[in-house]
């Protein structure tokens, strides 16, 4: 059984993020699930804390990005700059790509 | 479900209490305890942060820090099997029975 998950995305790729209900323990905050952002960086490849959190071996490790969000999207009423960003490590699971 | 680490976004009315207060001993037995569990099943981050997080919300926002990191303690010690939930309330049942003793025995002045 392989343990490592390949990378799907590069930098530039845009994607949304799941929207389905974590179950357990999760890093994928809330407010982010759903909404599209672009891949900046591939981090590497790290034990999934979703397993981890319940004892597991956290295998296959999963490509954790960096990405990137518009903060006028996140948030509606948003006040700050209109170029304000937001950066987030995401896990490759939680991602979908998204077509231009 | 709403989490209770899970909160960007949400409304705050009552500011965040940032005030300090004295370090209780048992708070330190239990930062020790953490340390001598050992590492993966019983103590890593992971673990240590879904126990936490997985205190329902109304009885997280009336707890102190340390009371939420005992909590999530115990619950990973009962989810791997290391102890029971009544083996937990018993021994606290016991050494609560103990301390009463002393309370008696000690004169105030």
């Amino acid at each position: 059984m392989s343990r490592l998950t390949f990378p799907k995305y590069q930098p530039g790729d845009r994607v949304r993020v799941s929207s389905k209900p974590a179950k357990g323990h999760s890093r994928t905050p809330r407010y982010v699930q759903g909404m599209p952002g672009v891949i900046r960086k591939l981090h590497g490849s790290f034990r999934n804390p979703e397993s981890l959190a319940y004892g597991g071996s956290g295998t296959p490790r999963q490509p954790l990005y960096l990405v990137e969000f518009e903060q006028s999207e996140l948030w509606a009423l948003y006040q700050g700059a209109a170029v304000d960003k937001l950066w987030i490590d995401l896990y490759q699971h939680w991602l979908e790509p998204l077509e231009d | 479900m709403e989490k209770p680490h899970d909160r960007g976004g949400w409304d705050i009315t009552d500011p965040i209490d940032q005030g300090e207060h004295p370090v209780m001993d048992w708070e330190r037995r239990l930062a020790a305890l953490g340390r001598v569990l050992p590492p993966g099943r019983f103590m890593s981050t992971d673990v240590s942060r879904r126990g936490i997080e997985s205190i329902p919300l109304d009885q997280y926002s009336t707890m102190a820090y340390w009371e939420r990191r005992l909590v999530g303690m115990e619950t990973r010690l009962v989810d791997q099997g290391l102890l029971t939930a009544e083996e937990i309330d018993q021994k606290a049942a016991e050494l609560e029975a103990g301390w009463s003793v002393l309370d008696e025995q000690i004169d105030l002045p």
